[in-house]
């Protein structure tokens, strides 16, 4: 592999002296560390090469731009938007994938993961096909209940949703699956329906893998860029999440968008960091 | 040679509203053929060989296939390789150090950032200029048939983004007729507006008159007279790094030719 | 299974079963039949299909065949939930989440009590557990009898017509069995309806159970009382269970013979197909072959293996006749055991026991 800068192979260097010797201590194996320390830098230096691009004299100008703010705020309310939409169908959907004994799952089960394969563009576009104005779906959402979803702040919602939601279904049935089935039988046992019995004892007991789902959901959400200007198009404060804002300010100003990514990255990690905070603290 | 001539220009002429257009295009695109590839035979027949990198604004894709197809023709061994994108993104690839031999570009801006960097060898030169139409539902449902009237408050209108091409060409035009606009969208690029309407997900956008020409009957284009003030210039150049200068210059001249005016034209372009 | 127990009364009130489920090549059929008030243990190896039979009773493994009765009511197609069965599962499925008085009071809620009714009867099942200290706390915080005390008042708190146990005491070290066993025993004695436990211990079996049925290939081999059991074993298994050396053979006079060995003497006269059967402590072992023993019963022996069983030895004998024996370690020593070593093996024909098959 090769380094781009000279600061990153600097960096490398010194990590190369320095786990060999931990290794000989802590018995860490090197055919283990060296590939994860390399993945460790691939995943950190481009963050690191991002710090340091940061236009950091202009920074506070054109962070105090209303449209950031703006911006930042629609990006933070739709991905908690599309994150509650993603609980509220996807915990039941992986309920019925880890539960349920029903011909063609394993078709199913594939079929919730293809927005993770499927290019967020061609997402958007067959979100579009679906619920837009002239969609399969859409057209009676208009025609019925007057509702239009492209170029609206649902939208932006339901397009994050669609990219998101694989993520946490995923990550509760893996949990579900996990989790001792017979918690359910002895619900039943003490006159609890299925639905009691998740309700009241698969729900609780899964709970920080629904979390790390939502998690995980939350932060897809919030990167969305594809399906988002495919489908909600780009209104500012309406439909202009960050991402968006980022892609356009990169046509025609690098820095802006460095420092607006910044922002972006900046509360991600804030709120990904108290999130784990909170759970250490609960496990 | 003339047989062969007449298949090649059947697709870029797909949909012109004129038969007669056609077979003018038809005479002179075979006359013209052999003014322009006599000059680079002349320069050396066995001498242009290898890949031609071009990169080109999307709404170029149409038309610079087609003369891509005509340079393979009259270059037998020469490949030509085309990456389409927005303007704006290619420029950023080619400073970035994208191995290209030609960009041919939708606006001066965009050229400017190349030019700029030190990327392009000389002076880039204006090749074709578009101008914006409106493009709305088949039909034109809405009986829009002036900029002014996109401002009725129940039509869905996208616009592209003020920091694509062209956006800023729109805005221009908005401002010459003192018109403001609230679009339900800012689209990143011209065809993702123009897929808004081909989807009837919106009513209208305005968007370049080769883009209405190019979606077929998908799209209504309604002419407006402030498109004359925002007329937006398509710069071409050779790129300083071009690993086969000889090809891509003799690209350049296709481009520039009768033969590759006519084919421009003839998807919507105007003459520079 | 020709034996008569007081459940097979014209009442219709207890549990009359007979369970039937397919599960691949297993076939379980089990006939059962439990009076109010009795407590039954389903006693077999791993693998027997008792605790298929306790899933089938509970509603948590479908039926293929036979029938299911309750206080006269069929149960065959209700749902778990909707059966008045309590169960207390192995390892007790205390909800990690609730407290120990939230875990008793689920019951009672999802028959539709208040939260408030609920917790009252929960608090009250759990001080008649002497639970009342510890209603607070999360089951990880119990200690294994206290768990097992706590998924009893659970099961209780929804007042069932059979409370169903599966190896209540499999999950506990040695010293808390002990206490636990009896605390249990005194639980299942007062509860007034139907209780099956499942087991593979024969001393859970007999002290908590009133009556056995012991199960193996998903069949009942022998059912009765622990005595009865204990007394005249029918298969090895059994026989290994209580502690017997079981032999099967045919019968004439004191006389009687197994298809593969040296014949038996017994005090018992019977003809016919019998069960010959007596307990290692029976049995002397002489390095030397004994003169003037009055023992009927002499074999020849080799000590295959020794092991020790409490504050005796227990040998594992082969040669004539397979059996074991128990010796103290004194006798042990002096007869200077160890695998491999030939000893002549006496039984005194008073302490066998010949019954007919």
């Amino acid at each position: 592999m090769t380094l781009p800068a000279d600061q990153p192979r600097a960096a490398a260097d010194t990590l190369r002296g320095g786990p060999r010797r931990r290794s000989a201590r802590t018995g860490v194996p090197l055919p283990l560390l060296i590939p994860a320390l390399t993945g460790l830098a691939f995943l950190i230096v481009p963050l690191i090469a991002l710090l340091v691009r940061t236009p950091w004299h202009s920074l506070p100008e054109q962070l105090t731009s209303a449209d950031v703010w703006q911006a930042l705020r629609l990006s933070l309310v739709s991905a908690t938007a599309a994150t509650a939409v993603c609980l509220v169908f996807g915990v039941p959907l992986a309920w019925l994938l880890a539960r349920v004994d029903f011909p063609g799952r394993g078709l199913v089960r594939a079929l919730v993961t293809l927005p993770l394969v499927l290019p967020p563009v061609v997402g958007g576009v067959a979100l579009l096909m679906a619920l837009g104005r002239n969609g399969i779906v859409g057209q009676w959402l208009d025609a019925w209940f007057g509702i239009t979803l492209p170029f609206t702040t649902a939208g932006v919602v339901i397009a994050e949703a669609f990219v998101a939601m694989p993520f946490l279904v995923i990550s509760v049935e893996g949990t579900l699956r996990a989790a001792d089935p017979r918690y359910e039988e002895a619900a039943a046992t003490l006159g609890a329906s299925r639905f009691t019995a998740f309700r009241r004892v698969t729900l609780p007991l899964i709970a920080p893998g629904i979390a790390a789902g939502a998690v995980l959901a939350w932060a897809r959400a919030l990167g969305e860029f594809g399906a988002t200007i495919t489908f909600a198009g780009n209104f500012p404060g309406r439909t202009q999440t960050m991402p968006l804002a980022v892609y356009l300010a990169l046509q025609s100003d690098p820095e802006a968008a460095i420092a607006l990514s910044l922002v972006l990255l900046a509360v991600s990690i804030a709120v990904l960091a108290g999130l784990r905070d909170r759970w250490m603290r609960a496990g | 040679m003339t047989t062969r001539t007449v298949r090649r220009i059947r697709r870029p002429l797909q949909g012109a509203a004129v038969a007669a257009a056609a077979l003018l295009a038809l005479s002179a695109c075979s006359s013209s053929g052999s003014d322009s590839s006599a000059k680079p035979d002349s320069s050396g027949s066995g001498k242009l060989s290898g890949e031609v990198t071009v990169f080109a604004a999307a709404s170029l894709k149409e038309s610079f296939t087609t003369l891509g197809e005509r340079f393979e023709k009259k270059h037998p061994g020469t490949k030509v390789t085309f990456s389409f994108g927005g303007s704006d993104s290619l420029a950023a690839s080619i400073t970035g150090g994208a191995p290209a031999d030609v960009f041919a570009s939708a606006s001066p801006k965009t050229m400017k950032i190349v030019t700029d960097a030190g990327d392009a060898s000389g002076a880039p030169v204006t090749f074709v200029r578009n101008e914006l139409e409106i493009a709305t539902l088949p039909g034109n449902p809405h009986k829009v048939s002036s900029l002014e009237d996109l401002a009725a408050p129940d039509l869905k209108v996208v616009l592209c983004d003020k920091e694509v091409p062209c956006g800023a060409a729109t805005q221009k035009a908005l401002d010459a007729g003192g018109l403001k606009l609230t679009p339900v969208s800012y689209e990143q690029d011209v065809k993702a507006a123009l897929t808004k309407v081909e989807l009837k997900e919106a009513d209208a956008a305005v968007v370049y008159k080769t883009d209405v020409r190019a979606a077929g009957d998908k799209v209504e284009g309604v002419r407006f007279p402030e498109s004359a003030d925002a007329v937006n210039d398509y710069p071409i150049a050779l790129l300083k790094d071009a690993p086969n200068t000889e090809a891509a210059k003799a690209f350049i001249a296709l481009v520039r030719s009768a033969e590759g005016q006519k084919v421009l034209s003839g998807a919507g372009f105007l003459k520079p | 299974m020709t034996e008569t127990h007081p459940a097979t009364g014209p009442s219709t009130d207890g549990l009359d079963a007979r369970l039937v489920v397919d599960r691949g090549d297993f076939r379980l059929d089990v006939a059962l039949t439990v009076a109010p008030g009795e407590v039954v243990a389903l006693l077999g190896p791993n693998g027997a299909g008792k605790t298929t039979a306790l899933r089938a009773l509970a509603g948590l493994a479908p039926l293929s065949g036979g029938h299911l009765r309750l206080d006269g009511t069929g149960l065959d197609r209700t749902p778990p939930e909707a059966r008045p069965v309590g169960v207390v599962f192995q390892d007790y499925l205390l909800f990690p989440h609730l407290t120990a008085l939230d875990n008793v009071a689920f019951g009672p809620r999802c028959q539709g009590a208040t939260k408030a009714e609920a917790r009252a009867q929960a608090a009250q099942w759990l001080d008649r557990l002497g639970l009342a200290a510890h209603s607070g706390v999360k089951p990880r915080r119990l200690s294994g009898g206290q768990a097992q005390r706590v998924a009893l008042a659970r099961a209780l708190a929804t007042r069932p017509r059979l409370l169903l146990l599966d190896e209540p005491l499999a999950a506990l070290d040695a010293r808390t069995r002990l206490e636990v066993r009896a605390r249990l025993r005194r639980h299942l004695a007062a509860f007034e309806a139907v209780a099956v436990l499942v087991t593979h211990d024969p001393l859970d079996a007999m002290v908590l159970a009133d009556r056995l049925v012991v199960v193996e290939h998903g069949r009942v081999v022998q059912e009765g009382t622990p005595a009865d059991i204990a007394r005249h074993p029918r298969t090895d298994y059994i026989a290994r269970l209580v502690g017997l050396n079981l032999y099967r053979g045919e019968a004439d006079g004191h006389t009687v013979r197994p298809a593969d060995g040296p014949p038996l003497t017994t005090t018992e006269v019977l003809s016919g197909p019998v069960f010959v059967a007596f307990p290692p402590s029976a049995v002397t072992l002489h390095r030397d072959r004994p003169s003037g023993s009055s023992a009927r019963n002499l074999w020849r022996c080799e000590v295959a293996g020794l092991e020790t069983h409490g504050d005796q030895i227990r040998a594992d004998l082969t040669g004539e006749l397979p059996l074991t024996a128990d010796l103290t370690t004194v006798a042990a020593a002096e007869l200077g055991l160890h695998p491999g070593a030939e000893v002549w093996a006496t039984v005194k024909a008073a302490q066998t026991h010949a019954y007919p098959v």
